[in-house]
């Protein structure tokens, strides 16, 4: 039996293993180049384009839709050129636009979240409704991804009007982790001692004074934690946003609107769902692949320099704190 | 020992019982601080008071003694209201009256309550903030942000605390670094800082070892020229010390209250007897 789990163990561990090596090599032969300065930049800075595959006097080609423009431009032979949908250029409008989104939900998360945790373990009294309330949160928690998606289309795209934008995106992810933000925070504001609420109250505090001068900063720590999970969750979740707030193919960056109202009713484009695109939405080959896996690799290393800021911001928090 | 002749004094008292033995040299009428009037009181469907009626004259050392579950805490926290923190608890019956005002009226200020009647707890609870902060916290909450003002209000508290001399050297680091008997005494320090009549002290010394126990009960000494405290403590012999007026409860009753000398030397009920002759408790 001993060894049962054990293989058991390991099998997960190569698993894991396996999948991430596969990312990070196939990925870095996109991402990394042999000459200075040894990065992809154009990858990393540029829209995606159309890839023009062809071959010009014994030689192959590959340009992208830009270049082969300008190419056609200085050549008058006619060329028969294969197109390939995305595989030129880079992804930069993901990187902005998961960005946005994660920095954008986890606000509204966290907002509506700590507001719910602080109401749940510090003000409401044990009735049978907290009860439920706290029944109803927990199985939000279960609710899959999709739903969340269908449910952020039907109201704020549709019934709000807010169209395929930003903050349609927000909104459906933020309420997509929500659950685990209240759980982990209610959890985090009951973990500070009572006396501290106590000590606080009979200085002559109000209880708005206790809970945000001796209580939430104390708990800062632990929905820091919480949050990293919700980050990678928001980051990585391509159901919820499919409908609400996102675009195959965008070429204007974010920024570039004309009125600032307009910047929140946009549609970005997102790491997940691009991956999502080049692999399922158009025909597959070697151009697609390197496509594909140097959107993954660039996705996890987001995901973990996200998830990393945040660890660093609850340890520099929680050095100021001990009891 | 003093030997009392006079005979044993009413379980009720109606006005404070004549000080004796450290109050003794006090001639005048003592001005009652808090008058607590036939009070019940439950938590939930249980009750845990029974008809509670006591005098506290105002600076002067009131303990509070019996055995664990007698309601003595208990008591202690319906004097500033902590235990409007307890769901579904309250005064049935009867009344507080702290300097004349009724607490549990309906249009009292609870915080301006509890700036007035300040508390030290069981079990030492320093923010995990600063010393200076910690004593500051009072202030800031009532909204003084002079910083000459609050200063001022910490050095003095922690004067009056008699922990200036062994922290004024440190006053920015984190309060976690003190003793346990250090922390108690700012904590004592820190309810001072905000200016209270009252205060209440929670068997402050349960966790301190003799040394620090002696420290607390020495300043005990000196706060009461200002101060009027009501201490709860399990030691016997340390509400022998510092006391000048003793409650025993027993089961939610009050079964004696009287001056601490007699209620040592010469006890009117026969529970209070075997209680402080360690029959029972």
């Amino acid at each position: 039996m001993f060894w049962t789990f054990r293989l058991a163990t390991y099998f997960v561990l190569a698993c894991a293993t396996y999948i991430f090596l596969d990312i990070a090599i196939k990925g870095s032969r996109t991402l990394f180049t042999n000459h200075a300065p040894f990065i992809n930049v154009k990858f990393l800075t540029e829209p995606p384009q159309t890839l023009y595959v062809f071959d010009y006097q014994g030689k192959k080609m590959e340009l992208s839709d830009r270049e082969f423009r300008k190419w056609q431009e200085t050549h008058t032979e006619h060329v028969d050129a294969t197109s390939i949908a995305y595989s030129a250029g880079g992804i930069f409008p993901c990187i902005v636009g998961t960005a946005l989104l994660v920095i954008g939900s986890m606000i509204v998360a966290l907002v509506i979240g700590i507001s719910a945790a602080i109401y749940l373990s510090e003000y409401s009294r044990d009735t049978h409704f907290i009860r439920f309330v706290r029944v109803a949160i927990l199985n939000l928690a279960g609710v899959p991804s999709i739903v969340f998606g269908l449910f952020g289309f039907g109201l704020f795209v549709i019934f709000f009007g807010w169209n395929v934008s930003l903050i349609a995106g927000w909104f459906t992810l933020g309420l997509m982790i929500l659950p685990a933000i209240i759980t982990a925070s209610e959890e985090s504001l009951r973990a500070v001692p009572k006396g501290l609420r106590e000590g606080s109250l009979a200085l002559g505090a109000t209880s708005w004074q206790t809970i945000r001068k001796n209580v939430l900063p104390y708990a800062v720590p632990g929905i820091l934690t919480s949050s990293i999970l919700g980050i990678a969750r928001v980051a990585g979740e391509t159901a919820p946003i499919m409908f609400t707030a996102a675009y195959a193919m965008r070429d204007e960056m974010p920024w570039q609107v004309t009125k600032w109202t307009d910047f929140f009713f946009q549609g970005v484009m997102a790491l997940p769902y691009h991956i999502y695109v080049v692999s399922s939405k158009i025909p597959q080959n070697e151009y697609t692949e390197r496509v594909q896996y140097g959107t993954a690799f660039v996705f996890l290393v987001v995901v973990m320099l996200i998830a990393l800021a945040s660890i660093v911001l609850r340890e520099r928090q929680r050095r100021r704190l001990s009891w | 020992m003093v030997t009392v002749m006079e005979p044993p004094q009413t379980v009720r008292p109606q006005t404070p019982p004549e000080p004796l033995g450290p109050a003794a040299n006090q001639t005048e009428k003592l001005q009652v601080m808090i008058d607590v009037s036939e009070v019940d009181f439950s938590y939930g469907d249980n009750k845990v008071l029974h008809n509670i009626s006591l005098q506290m004259p105002a600076r002067a050392v009131t303990a509070f003694i019996g055995p664990s579950g007698c309601g003595k805490t208990t008591l202690l926290r319906c004097i500033n209201r902590m235990n409007d923190l307890v769901d579904g608890s309250g005064i049935r019956n009867g009344a507080i009256h702290v300097d004349g005002v009724d607490i549990n009226s309906p249009g009292l200020d609870v915080v301006d309550l509890r700036r007035r009647v300040g508390m030290v707890f069981q079990k030492s609870n320093p923010f995990p903030k600063s010393i200076y902060e910690n004593i500051a916290y009072g202030l800031r909450v009532a909204g003084v942000k002079k910083r000459s003002r609050i200063d001022e209000a910490v050095e003095k508290s922690l004067r009056s605390a008699a922990l200036w001399d062994e922290v004024k050297d440190r006053l920015e680091t984190n309060a976690y670094g003190l003793s346990g008997g250090q922390q108690q005494r700012l904590c004592i320090a820190r309810a001072l800082a905000v200016g209270p009549e009252v205060v209440l002290m929670d068997e402050p010394c349960s966790a301190l070892d003799p040394i620090a126990t002696a420290k607390i009960e020495e300043l005990i000494q000196a706060l009461k020229t200002q101060y009027t405290i009501v201490i709860v403590t399990h030691n016997m012999q340390q509400a022998g010390r510092v006391s000048d007026f003793t409650a025993f409860f027993y089961l939610g009753k009050l079964i004696e209250f009287g001056p601490t000398v007699k209620i040592f030397t010469n006890p009117g009920e026969k529970q209070t007897e075997d209680y402080i002759t360690g029959r029972f408790g």
